[in-house]
């Protein structure tokens, strides 16, 4: 701001909002010599560079190898991989692996977003819950999540949720003790720290003369705190989640290296090295990668469609 | 007296700590009484307490020593009836101009129509009716006060306290919005209470200038501007005023 190359009264900023966000063109944004998609096409091309190469590379070596226990085909890979729903050494497809990971990193990560949201929100608010709490979580932050395992085990052992809640059998039974809590508690971890920090500094972050002008214009405590307040840490609480669920899945191979762990990807991973079949183990890792950047992506988009004002506004 | 003052500041002091553990005082011994329709400008230099003053005024801050009155009753924390516009851009980024406008009649318990159509008025009042569904950071700086000062009015204060409300816009757009700052008082005359370190503005604008020194700061003189209005900056009397607030500044 400060150099606004127009009096006052002028036009607005041109600001071409759906326009740049995604890559996206306006209608009367396209030329139609088509230079615009040419030069689009021209990076999705670039970009695509170094994946190639890669490839090509992995090919060479695995042809030169011949071991696919060392590195699989490239072949073999894409076989597993455009068949996700077919059984693999008897523990279940590929898909199914997915899902139930999935649905063990969404229970950790909520318990840590409904426990770490208030909890920071509360820190960056009132100095007093700050200096109570920060000595005491700040000890915890450096320990990796890994090293939580032989204490989770000690606690919890082979405890699930279905023990939990007292179902026995059935349907439900199934779900349930796949849920064991040493993983919820391991994946909990993970995701509670950045979702802690992004709340305390995000209502830190606040400018001061939101909440003075809100305050003359007659606010009570109250309306401070759901019509300034939360408004304006919410990108920095979604931007720690965001932050949040990408550790929470880090730490999903390490959970489900647990006892009492019988599916899941980071299961099939470990599982199918021990039986030698590395073309499983990759293929297990590069859905564990796209399935992470899936995620990301869709907190980009949130952040893109909710709070294009913060990124504007400065 | 028919009438009393609006404000009143008796024996107004205020010292900050600082974390050597020293005491600094930023006001001392301010006495000033506001009169009803009054435009009263501040200026002084940097590190005078002015905007220190205005936000004890407006319950954003608390007195050390002395006491602020607001009709008749001591100001112990923020009051509807006093408003105020802020030197920064103070627009809630994530709202429209006009739910902007709004804010203060939804804290007091409006209806979301109601607000929105009142909050029109204002925005009519201040010449950006064509941005109402623009968000702030699609507006320059000048109308982004211009929004400020009609979301302060919306809220029918009888006080509007100015903290250097035009001191980050250009020269050019800075005089407009003086012209309409006071096209806008001649309509209801509410007392204003205008922080500035231009005494050129204050000339402009005021009834009275209070002139304030610096470390601590004090009240030096109270000058009265009565040339009429619309105020001609050619006219020597602004030119020798001028001068006369100048010298007292650089002393």
């Amino acid at each position: 701001m400060g150099e606004t190359p127009y009096l006052d009264g002028g036009e607005p900023l041109d600001v071409k909002r759906s326009g740049t966000q995604f890559g996206f063109m306006e209608p009367n944004q396209i030329n139609f010599n088509g230079s615009r998609v040419k030069r689009f096409g021209a990076q999705l091309i670039w970009s695509l560079v170094i994946p190639a190469v890669f490839i090509t590379v992995w090919y060479l070596i695995a042809n030169h190898l011949q071991n696919p226990v060392v590195l699989p085909h490239v072949r073999d890979l894409v076989q597993l991989l455009i068949h996700p729903a077919d059984n693999l050494i008897s523990m279940g497809s590929l898909l199914n692996n997915i899902f139930v990971s999935l649905v063990r990193v969404l229970i950790g990560f909520i318990l840590a977003v409904l426990i770490a949201v208030p909890a920071g929100i509360a820190m960056g608010y009132y100095d007093s819950v700050y200096r109570l709490f920060n000595g005491f979580l700040g000890m915890f932050r450096p320990i990796p999540p890994l090293a939580w395992v032989p204490l989770v085990l000690a606690w919890f052992g082979i405890t699930s949720m279905a023990t939990l809640l007292g179902v026995k059998q059935g349907q439900w039974y199934i779900y349930l003790n796949n849920l064991k809590l040493s993983m919820v508690f391991i994946i909990f971890i993970g995701a509670f720290y950045p979702v802690l920090t992004s709340s305390l500094y995000g209502v830190r972050n606040v400018r001061k003369v939101l909440l003075d002008s809100a305050r003359v214009l007659g606010a009570n405590e109250k309306d401070i705190f759901r019509l300034i307040l939360l408004p304006a840490v919410s990108p920095s609480i979604v931007n720690g989640m965001r932050i949040g669920l990408g550790v929470a899945w880090m730490c999903l191979v390490s959970a489900e290296m647990l006892p009492g762990s019988l599916s899941g990807v980071g299961y099939l991973i470990t599982h199918a090295y021990t039986v030698a079949r590395t073309d499983i183990v990759i293929a297990g890792m590069v859905s564990i990668g796209v399935v992470g950047a899936v995620l990301d992506f869709l907190f980009r988009i949130l952040e893109d469609k909710k709070f294009a004002w913060q990124r504007l506004s400065r | 007296m028919l009438q009393e003052a609006v404000i009143n500041i008796e024996n107004l002091c205020k010292t900050y700590a600082t974390k050597q553990g020293a005491f600094v005082p930023a006001l001392k011994d301010i006495n000033l009484s506001v009169d009803l329709n009054d435009f009263i400008c501040i200026v002084g230099p940097s590190g005078c307490g002015k905007s220190t003053m205005l936000r004890i005024i407006a319950g954003l801050e608390q007195t050390s020593e002395g006491r602020v009155f607001y009709m008749g009753e001591e100001v112990k924390k923020t009051n509807r009836e006093v408003g105020m516009v802020f030197q920064d851009y103070s627009l809630l980024p994530w709202q429209n101009v006009l739910d902007n406008i709004a804010l203060g009649l939804v804290f007091a318990g409006m209806s979301r129509n109601e607000s929105l159509q009142l909050a029109h008025k204002y925005l009519k009042l201040v010449g950006l009716e064509a941005f109402a569904r623009a968000y702030p950071y699609e507006l320059s700086g000048g109308m982004q006060q211009r929004a400020a000062i009609a979301r302060a009015l919306a809220n029918d204060p009888r006080v509007l306290l100015m903290d250097e409300p035009f001191g980050a816009l250009d020269a050019h757009t800075r005089i407009l919005l003086q012209e309409e700052l006071l096209r806008i008082w001649e309509q209801d005359r509410k007392t204003i209470m205008f922080v500035t370190h231009s005494v050129d503005e204050a000339i402009y604008l005021a009834d009275r200038i209070i002139v304030m020194s610096a470390h601590p700061g004090q009240i030096k003189e109270v000058i009265d501007v009565t040339m009429p209005r619309p105020r001609d900056r050619a006219n020597p009397l602004y030119g020798q005023m001028n001068a006369r607030i100048l010298g007292m500044l650089d002393r």
